[in-house]
Formats: structure tokens, sequence, C-alpha cells
């Protein structure tokens, strides 16, 4: 038996990429000991990486570390897609942070390399072919996060957020891998793909009760990443301790990190049946649930944050068509999950404007504050305002937010394609509840200030208004500019969802 | 390109960017003109839609039951359906026409007077943009298409009431946001119900059920039927509408009532009845009991009102219910009346509208109580009050009759006890919205003046003038020559009918 394996490097080099960033970042935070030149170098690494991955990608499906036909690495289509966004939207955050790190409210090396080491889970995430790879590569994308999470100086919020955030995700990590090793305890596989074959051509073996149990406890630790309901409670706190550039990472990298590892295994390993009612559930719960309680909120964040609690509800619907046996033909599967990643590319465009928006709005290395402190904004920066409003307009899913009304109606398309009508109406329905309080944030924003709250306070302290450096007016302007390209031009999503 | 679809592209066109450059022109005074002539160009290009292109219309068994005039088919989003297919006909093309017109008259008196609240310059962009999502709905023949359209009038829409409203008007914007996409969130899920089990979202190849089974029918009817009877509105999901009109600014309540709702009632002609009649056939005796239900309830309601506007927006909900039990009958007749309905709805409470705002703006109150003796200071303003009231009434000779009588006629026509019930509980409906209007003159115009009315200086603007008269002329002339509107539908609404009763 050959003992040495051939490892394919070009496959690996996004990953080769990544990681090459966070040390050369390490490095130059060593030796230059520049705040400017090590974010610099984190950007053009990250950029590097996203500019890397597509081409790797450009070419046809690579495989490495394989034994027989299953491979621990598996660089297509989604991996592609995955490790551009990450690494894309790692470069917003970078931008986004500039000014909280310029204020001196976080170490700057020590910033940028989490940031680079989390971008490196994420972009090592979507080719992932085996469990162990898959939870190691999230796993790298979330403890930095735990890190950063506190990294707010004199910060009681922060730290609390961080506390959260961790002792949760511990746990969910420890669930997920108790459902690997149940899986590998009854099938004696690893690889997504032959625990897909083993399950499927064996079906004494998917209906033994462990399988049950290690399908639910895999997916329940995986939904924690999601923060879909009921195993969301950690999001909002954490979100609202974190600092806005790690809150705005949260929600959109990790939170797609997480969607695609649940997709790996839906879609690869666990038998469809088994998955899909507990999917349809976690999507009605998280959707509705989310965004009931976000109409109660007053902070900007929290508000945010539970509304990205429901959006991923509207990520995991098209899964839930696999509940029934319309929606589990060859077809309407790959519908489903290529409606998922549409929607997931989508969401993350939007979401990083709607947190650009909002740093661009509120002081340097402040808080989200409360939806009060947004009032009458638009008289200020009238273009930032319009950008937040158009990114919020769109996770609302209303033109001409087109970018998430688009996003909608691929869900719902695939819904009515897996034959899920009442799924696609829960989706609608719950679409009302979301404006009522998008619209809230949004009319705010153009609502008269009527008394000189603690933002016109803190704007009269201030050079005649935010504050903010020019570097988060480009992310803002260069997210908005992507959501209106994706919106005139949905075709592009979904052409890459469904490689 | 042909110059039929040079003009749809500018009917389009021309207000999407008008709106642009009205937002870029800095001077207040200067963009509002901007607009206005914008709103005038759009206008010079829709009227001329209705020549040429119908040489073809030749009846033969397999001719589509949609025969534009006009059509421009272009590819955008394979991957959901959506083409970008704009065409218009005979239904589409007077509604086309009178939303140019009133927007172009809204936009000429937002020249003169603009509401508080806001700069003219952001209400005359919002005011075209939300021309454009009216116009895109009544020109599309792609569902998808049609959907996005419908959804694109629903903020700027918001916007307008919440920023040049009334004191109540946060909250009546926010329940017309909420209520609408309600609706058009049932229209999302029925289009793409209809398209998931037809494999494809063209109007013309769609209209005559396109070959679905039964139970598909009517689950996308019921669901297009909830999604347009919440925009018509039909009751009883019309509670948005007396609080939007009645907070709206003038111009605002004009466009909502004049165009807005008939995207609900041309929705539920061309897309509900067009692509599932089955279901049409199936709930047709619900959409008519509801309908006349409409009629009674808000006459009776109008008899109880105390407020100018409020009075005038549940005449809508009235008049809005002869319309869809003209649907309702799924004749030629009903479908007939329910077109020519919409049009003189539109103009003639377009007219009230802009008249009741008026009054307010001179008086500062709408509360009936205390207006009276308008005609003794302000005959004039008075007049075209009792003409406009008048019309709506449905006074042969005028606009409003003829939509009024043959939605009842068709009712009977159908036979049968529950149809003749509905033609004459219809004809009652009538009778009370004469009553209601004649109190509404009563209050109004007859009297000593109030002291609110008192102080009324008997002239009228320019600007008023320019944007009334020529509603005034149109109601006279679909009074008189209905055949402006139903010459031109003739042809489409037998050839609907054909396929609907097949």
């Amino acid at each position: 038996m050959n003992v040495v394996q051939s490892v394919d490097s070009v496959a690996l080099l996004p990953a080769y990429l990544a990681a090459g960033t966070a040390v050369l970042v390490l490095i130059t935070d060593l030796l230059v000991a520049r705040p400017r030149a090590t974010i610099a170098v984190a950007a053009l690494g990250a950029l590097g990486t996203a500019v890397g991955s597509a081409l790797v990608g450009a070419g046809a499906e690579r495989r490495t570390f394989c034994v027989g036909a299953d491979c621990s690495w598996i660089f297509g289509g989604r991996a592609t897609v995955v490790a551009v966004v990450v690494a894309l939207l790692t470069v917003g955050v970078l931008g986004l942070s500039v000014p909280a790190l310029r204020a001196g409210r976080s170490p700057v090396g020590e910033y940028a390399f989490l940031l680079a080491c989390s971008m490196t889970g994420g972009v090592v995430l979507g080719a992932a072919g085996d469990l162990i790879t898959l939870i190691v590569a999230l796993e790298t994308l979330t403890l930095p996060l735990y890190v950063l999470v506190g990294l707010r100086r004199g910060s009681l919020a922060s730290a609390e957020a961080a506390v959260t955030f961790f002792v949760v995700s511990v746990v969910a990590t420890t669930l997920t891998l108790l459902g690997a090793a149940l899986l590998y305890a009854v099938t004696g596989g690893l690889h997504l793909d032959r625990l897909g074959t083993l399950l499927a051509e064996q079906p004494e073996l998917r209906d033994l009760p462990l399988t049950t149990a290690a399908v639910a406890v895999l997916l329940v630790g995986l939904a924690f990443k999601v923060a879909a309901v009921p195993f969301h409670a950690w999001a909002p706190a954490t979100y609202d301790g974190a600092p806005l550039p790690v809150a705005a990472y949260l929600s959109t990298a990790s939170k797609l990190g997480g969607l695609v590892a649940l997709l790996a295994v839906v879609q690869r390993a666990l038998p469809a049946d088994q998955t899909g009612p507990v999917l349809a559930l976690l999507a009605v719960l998280t959707m509705t649930v989310g965004n009931l309680v976000a109409l109660r909120q007053r902070r900007t964040v929290r508000l945010l944050a539970w509304s990205s609690v429901a959006q991923a509800g509207y990520i995991l619907a098209p899964l839930g068509a696999l509940a029934l046996a319309a929606g589990r033909t060859d077809e309407a599967r790959s519908a489903a999950y290529a409606a998922a990643v549409a929607y997931a590319v989508f969401f993350v465009v939007l979401e990083l404007a709607a947190f650009a928006g909002v740093t661009a709005l509120r002081p340097a290395g402040a808080d989200g504050g409360t939806l009060d402190d947004l009032r009458g904004a638009a008289r200020r920066h009238p273009w930032r305002a319009a950008a937040f409003g158009l990114a919020l307009v769109g996770l609302a899913g209303l033109p001409p937010g087109l970018a998430g009304l688009f996003a909608k109606v691929t869900v719902v398309r695939a819904l009515l394609d897996g034959g899920a009508a009442w799924l696609a109406l829960v989706v609608a329905l719950n679409a009302v509840i979301g404006l009522a309080y998008y619209l809230r944030v949004t009319a705010a924003l153009w609502a008269p200030t009527t008394t000189p709250g603690p933002a016109a306070a803190l704007a009269g302290g201030g050079a005649s208004g935010v504050p903010v450096g020019g570097v988060v007016a480009v992310v803002l302007a260069v997210a908005t500019v992507a959501a209106v390209v994706l919106g005139v031009a949905p075709q592009l999503v979904l052409d890459l969802a469904g490689r | 390109m042909t110059f039929g679809q040079g003009l749809l592209v500018a009917v389009l066109a021309v207000p999407a960017l008008g709106a642009v450059a009205v937002a870029a022109t800095p001077r207040d005074r200067a963009a509002r003109l901007v607009g206005t002539v914008a709103a005038a160009l759009t206008l010079l290009a829709a009227v001329p839609l209705v020549f040429g292109g119908r040489g073809w219309v030749a009846w033969s068994a397999d001719a589509p039951a949609v025969r534009p005039w006009h059509q421009l088919d272009l590819a955008w989003v394979p991957g959901l359906e959506l083409r970008f297919h704009l065409g218009v006909d005979g239904i589409s093309w007077p509604l086309v026409v009178l939303t140019a017109l009133l927007t172009l008259l809204c936009c000429a008196y937002t020249m003169w007077r603009v509401p508080d609240g806001g700069s003219g310059r952001a209400l005359v962009a919002l005011l075209l943009v939300v021309e454009v999502g009216i116009l895109g709905t009544f020109l599309a023949l792609d569902l998808v298409l049609f959907f996005l359209f419908f959804e694109v009038v629903l903020l700027p829409m918001y916007a307008i009431i919440a920023g040049w409203g009334g004191a109540d008007r946060r909250r009546a914007a926010r329940k017309f946001a909420l209520y609408t996409l309600f609706g058009s969130v049932l229209l999302l899920v029925g289009v793409y119900v209809v398209v998931a089990a037809a494999g494809t979202a063209d109007l013309v190849t769609l209209t005559g059920g396109a070959g679905m089974s039964r139970g598909t029918q009517l689950a996308a009817f019921t669901l297009l039927a909830l999604a347009f009877a919440v925009k018509s509105p039909l009751w009883p999901l019309h509670s948005w509408l007396p609080d939007a009109h009645t907070q709206a600014p003038t111009v605002g309540s004009v466009m909502l009532a004049g165009v807005l709702l008939k995207m609900g009632t041309y929705g539920l002609i061309r897309v509900a009845v067009g692509v599932a009649p089955e279901g049409a056939r199936w709930a047709a005796p619900v959409l008519g009991v509801l309908a006349v239900a409409a009629i009674l309830i808000g006459s009776l309601v109008c008899l109880a009102q105390s407020d100018v506007k409020r009075l005038i927006a549940y005449s809508s909900v009235g008049h809005m219910g002869f319309v869809l039990l003209g649907v309702a009958t799924l004749t030629a007749t009903g479908i007939q009346a329910a077109l020519i309905g919409n049009v003189a709805h539109g103009v003639i409470t377009g007219l009230l509208f802009f008249l009741a705002g008026a009054v307010k703006d001179r008086t500062g109150t709408g509360t009936l109580a205390e207006l009276s003796g308008l005609r003794e200071t302000a005959p004039r303003l008075a007049g075209l009050l009792a003409f406009a009231a008048i019309a709506s009434l449905g006074l042969p000779g005028l606009a409003g009759f003829w939509g009024e009588a043959f939605a009842v006629i068709a009712a009977v026509q159908v036979g049968g006890p529950l149809w003749t019930t509905l033609g004459v509980l219809a004809a009652v409906g009538g009778a009370l919205t004469a009553a209601y209007f004649l109190r509404l003159l009563r209050q109004v115009t007859h009297n000593r003046p109030s002291p609110a009315v008192g102080q009324v200086g008997p002239g009228l603007a320019g600007a008023e003038l320019t944007a009334w008269v020529p509603l005034v002329l149109l109601a006279l002339a679909i009074g008189l020559a209905p055949t402006l509107v139903l010459g031109v539908a003739e042809a489409p609404v037998d050839a609907l009918i054909g396929v609907v009763s097949r």
C-alpha cells in the first residue's frame, strides 16, 4: 500500500493564500509595527485569496487527500463561491474596522491576524470533504471570533458577549463532534460522500435509533452556528456587545460558514427524509421568532441581530422542502440547495451594506446605539443614509432593493417547485412582519429630530456630524454598488449558486 | 426596434429618468418643472400607443387570447422565468393613459402648491417612481415582471403618505405598506404556483389556463384574487384604504384612488381571471357576494362619515365593489363595465380628491359639521364639487353611469336567483350612493356659511383649474361617448371571455 499521497497543491492554493495572509500580518505587525501597513497587508492578502480562489475555481473541480474515491478536499463550484465571498467579506469588515482601530479601541495586529485566521477557516470550509475537516474548518472560523468579540478595550458588554459566545459555541461544537462520532460508530465512515452512499444503500443502518440521534445532534450543533431558533439566544447579546465590524462579520461570514457546513452534511451525507422535517421546523421557527422579536427591539444592532436570525430562517427554508417526497427528487433537491446558497449570497451583500451603513452613521469606535440615535441621520448624511436605507429595504425584500426581492423570489420559487406551498406561504407572510421593523428603522433615518438626542450632542462635539473616515464610506459604496448590480443581474448569483 | 416598441420603452423610461433628473436638480422649483415636463412627455408617449399594430386581430381558433398591439420581449433572469416582456392592448391602454394623465396633473398641481412635510422636489420624484410602477404593472406581459412592478409602487407611496400626509400619517402609511405587502406576497406565491405548474410566466401563453389542473387553478386563483382584493380593495380587506386616503396629501390621494386601486382590478381581470379561468368560475359567486357587500357596506358607512376625505375614500370601496361585481359575472358586459368603471372612477375620484383637498386647504378643516354654505363664498368651487359628486353617483350622461349600470345589468343577465339578487342589491347600493353624495352636497354647499367657510375667497388659482379642467372634460366625454373606452376594449375582452367560458 502506498502511504505517500500525492497532494494537489493547486487545489490547496486558496487555503495557502489565506493562511499565508494570517502569518504575513503577524510578521508585518512585528517588524513594521505600523497599523496602516498591517491593515493594508491583511486587506491585500484577503483580496489575493479571493483572486486566487476565483482562478482555481474557474477550472474544473479539483480533489486531493483522497482515500480511494473519497476525498477530504474538494475544491469545486460551491467551494469557490464560499471562498471568494468570505475573503471579500473579510476585506469589507477590515475596512469597517479602520476607524475603530485608529481610535485605539483594539490592538491592530492581533485584530487583523485573528480576522485572517477566521477567513482561513471560511475558505477551507467550502472545500471540506469529510466531517473532521469540516468541523476543524468551522472551528478555525469561529475560534478567533471569541477573542475578536471581546477585543473592545474597557467594555464590559464586550467581555460578556465574548463569554456568552464562547460557552454556547463550545457546547455546539461538542454536540457536532458527538454527532460525527455517532455517525462514525454506525457507518464506519467520515467522508461525506461515503456516508451518503452507505446510508442510502443500507436502509437498515438508516432505521437505527442511533443514526437518528446522530443526525439530530449533528444538525442541532450546526444550527447553533447559523443561530437558528431555538439555538439562537447567543446571537443578539453577542452582536450587540461585539465591536460593530465584528458583529458584521458574525452575521455575514460566520453565518455563511454555518450554512455551508449545514448544506454539506445535508446535501451529501445525511438522508433527506430525516433532515427535511427537522430543517423545515427550524426554518419556520427561526424566521417567525426572529421577526417577531425584532419588532420590539430598540437598539440598532440588536434589531439587526434578530433580523439576521430571521434571515437565517429564510436561508434554511428551501431545505425544508426536503421534508416532502416531491421535494426530494434530484431536480428539486439541487434547486433547493442552489436557492439556499443564492439567498445567502444576496443576504451577506445586503447585510454587509447594512452594517457598513450603521458604522458610517455612528461615531468612530461607537457601538450601534439605539434607533433614536439614528433619527434624522438622512439630514446630516443624505448619501450614507440612502445607502443604509437601500440595504434595509433590500433585507425586507422590496424594490428598490431588488437584490433582496430576487432573493425572496428565489426561495419561494424553489419551495413551490418542491411542492412545499405551505412553507412558501410562511416565508411570504414573514416578509410582511419583517417589513414592519425594517420600515421603522428606514423611516427613522428620515424622521425629523424633535429633541437634540445624544447623537446630536455627539455630532456637535465632533467636526460637523459623524467623524468616520472615508474607508467606511468606500466599503458602504462598494457594498451598495454590489447590491444594485446583483439586483439588476441576479442571474449571476443564480448561476454561481447552481454550480 | 419598431416605433411601438420604442413607445413602450419610452413610457417607462421617461418617468424613470425624469425621477432621476428631478432628484439631481438642485433647485426646488426647477426640479418640479423638470418632473412636470417628464410627466407630460410620458403622456405624449402613452397616447399614440393606440395607433398601429392591430392588423392581425382576425380571430382564429388557436390565436392567443391576449393580442397586444405592440410588444417587446427581452430576456432578463432566465433562472426565475423573468422576461422583460411589455405589451399594450385595449384592456391596458385606457389605464395607461389615465395613469399618465393623473401623474401629469399631480405634478402640475405640485408646481403650484407643495404640501407641508418635505421638499416638493422629493415629492415629484416619488410621484414619478410611483408612475413607473403603475405603468409597468399595466404593461407587463410576464407574470414575474408584473409582480415586480406591483411591488415597485409600495415604498414610494408609503413615503408620500408618511412624508407629506396629515396628522396621523405615520400610522396610516405603515398600515398601507403592511396591508399592501400582505397582498403582494400572496401574489408572489400565486405567481410561482402558476409558474411551477405551467413552466412559463408568459401571460400570452398562460391566458386561458395553459392546461393547468383544476386544483392548481383553484389554488392560484385564490392566492391571486386575495392579493388583488387587498389592493382593489374588496371588503373585508379594505380597512387600510380610508386611513391612507384620508392622511395622504392631495396628490397622494389622487394617485391612490385614481390609479393605484386599478392595479388590483386590472390584475384581477388580466392575471387572475385570465390565467386561472376555472378558478374564476369556481370563485365567481363568492366574489360577487363580497362585491355587493362592499357596495352596501361602503355606502352605509359613507352615510355616517363626518369627514370629507374619509367619505370620498369610503365611496371608493363602494365604487370598486361595482367594478368587482362586473368582473365576477365573467361576461363580456360585466368586464366591459368593470373597465369603464375603473377609468371613470379614476377620473371622478381623482377630481373629488383634488376638490376635497382644495376645500381643506382653504378652510383648514375637513369636518362636515364645520363646513356649510360653500356656494355663498366660493360658488365656482362649490359648482365643481357638485359636478364631481353627481358624476360619481352615476347620473346618466356622466362617466360614472356606465360602469355601475352595466355591472347591474350584467349581474341580472347572468340570471339565476343568486345573481339576480346581487344585481338588485347592487342597484339599491347605487341609490344609497346617491343618498350620501347628496347629503355631502347639502352639508357643504348649502345653508349659511360656517365661520370656517366664511373667510374663503371666490377665486380659483390657475394651477387648480389646469389640474381640474381635463378631468371635468374627461368625465363628460366618457359619459357622452363611452365608446372611447369600450371601443378599444371590445376585441380583447371578447377574446378573454372566449377562453374563460371555453
